[in-house]
């Protein structure tokens, strides 16, 4: 367990504690290097590039967003829900999202 | 008396060098790795950073602000509730657990789920179990959630599966049988992957961690990417990440071709263009670490080998980084200082895209 986290404290991007999860998906849905998932991600975000990896900006704008917070948030949209938004918020189809979506009546 | 710096071996074991004998050993392992993969050495820029890293008075360093990059995880939930064979620690949790504890108490970037026995053969008795258990932890996650397992195609040989076992085969001489046999393993690969995966989006995973391609030599990569290759064509918009075994593809076969190119032999630089030809969006290049060499060999040769494989490619890079690759010392618990260095020096000198 040691290893992975310390790979994620030295050069991660903290996942959905700041913007690592939306970046890591521009990476894999559009094969986009870091330099450009970064751009496009906060250019979605209008914010830097640099804040993606900043607790203090991602936090409350996760919240305003509705795309998932680190902490448990009663009534804030979380799993699929928060899915659903971050599609919209980056333009993505997420896989998961479409079989929710093709299951309801 | 000159000022000595604390290493490790590759083993792990404490090492203290001065910054002479660091640069030496440096140079010594980018020389291995340049004179292999006929690829350019390190600047002296670039050599001077490296010392810079290595010689750190810290415990633990880390990558400039704004030079964060996506951890992507090869066993995922497997370290939470699996056993020491699996990297495991042991606490009794669902993967659905795991992958949360991963998501919201780690601060990890994406997370995979995988099987006990990591394998894509042993999934299929199980596949109802795996399908149903992607299904709740996507119905929670919210960072890209991969199913990952090895390709392994060892199992499809005596006496574990149908084929005559190519070893076996080789040590009487019987060339030609046994590369037959790992053409016909390699069918059968391709085909479970495909048949699990398929089952896998069905359920809603953003896509698939190959883990450890090439660990059976030439066929288990021919495989993976026939695969792949598959995969791309049924789901356009399917996650593919591609991670290999080692460096150096070995030639089991000897003459197994993909695209016109013969697999054995294949240094990570030569990997990358086949792995993204095939489809695939992310490529995890490997360099293995030699336990009798220092950290700074080790780093000077893996730093040379993947900051080539990162220029090569034309899809992101995220290296390798457990024990006993990419720099890391080979132990089951690598030492923080040597772990968090290497990470660093990928980053910024190699140019990863992510880890």
């Amino acid at each position: 367990m040691g290893m992975p986290i310390s790979h994620i404290m030295t050069s991660g991007m903290s996942g959905i504690r700041a913007a690592g999860d939306l970046v890591a998906r521009m990476e894999f849905s559009k094969g986009m290097r870091i330099g450009e998932a970064k751009d496009y991600v906060a250019k979605k975000l209008d914010v830097t590039a640099d804040d993606l990896s900043d607790e203090y900006v991602m936090r409350e704008l996760r919240e305003d967003l509705g795309i998932g917070v680190i902490t448990s948030v009663a009534g804030a949209p979380k799993g699929i829900a928060a899915k659903s938004n971050i599609e919209k918020l980056l333009d993505i189809k997420i896989n998961s999202c479409e079989k929710f979506r093709g299951q309801l009546r | 008396m000159a000022t000595e710096y604390k290493l490790r071996m590759g083993d792990g074991k404490r090492l203290f060098m001065t910054k002479e004998q660091i640069v030496a050993d440096l140079k010594e392992g980018m020389a291995d790795a340049a004179d292999l993969g006929d690829i350019p050495d390190l600047s002296e820029d670039e050599i001077d950073k490296l010392v810079e890293i290595i010689t750190m008075p810290s415990r633990m360093v880390g990558v400039e602000q704004g030079m964060e990059v996506p951890v992507t995880h090869d066993i995922g939930t497997i370290r939470i509730d699996g056993d020491q064979g699996n990297s495991g620690v042991g606490i009794p949790a669902s993967r659905l657990v795991g992958a949360m504890m991963h998501e919201r108490a780690f601060g990890a970037d994406t997370m995979e789920l995988g099987h006990i026995d990591y394998s894509y053969k042993p999934a299929k008795p199980v596949i109802a179990q795996e399908m149903q258990t992607m299904e709740v932890c996507q119905q929670n996650m919210i960072v890209p959630l991969l199913y990952g397992a090895m390709p392994n195609m060892g199992l499809y040989y005596t006496p574990d599966g149908p084929f005559e076992n190519p070893g076996d085969l080789m040590k009487a001489f019987k060339i030609d049988e046994a590369r037959e046999s790992m053409e016909h393993s390699a069918k059968h690969l391709t085909r479970d992957i495909v048949w699990i995966m398929q089952r896998m989006m069905a359920s809603g995973s953003d896509g698939v961690n190959f883990d450890t391609i090439g660990a059976a030599g030439d066929g288990d990569m021919y495989a993976s990417l026939h695969a792949i290759e598959s995969l791309r064509k049924q789901f356009p918009d399917i996650y593919i990440e591609a991670g290999m075994a080692g460096e150096l593809l070995l030639g089991m076969h000897g003459e197994l071709e993909y695209d016109g190119t013969v697999l054995a032999g294949l240094w990570p630089h030569q990997q990358a263009a086949l792995v993204a030809k095939a489809g695939a969006n992310v490529f995890g290049p490997v360099v293995n670490t030699n336990t009798s060499k220092s950290s700074a060999w080790n780093l000077g040769r893996a730093v040379t080998f993947i900051k080539q494989a990162v220029k090569d490619s034309t899809i992101p890079c995220h290296v390798n980084m457990g024990m006993g690759v990419g720099g890391i010392p080979m132990l089951e618990t690598p030492t923080v200082d040597a772990v968090s260095r290497a990470s660093k020096a990928m980053v910024e000198i190699a140019g990863v895209d992510g880890i």
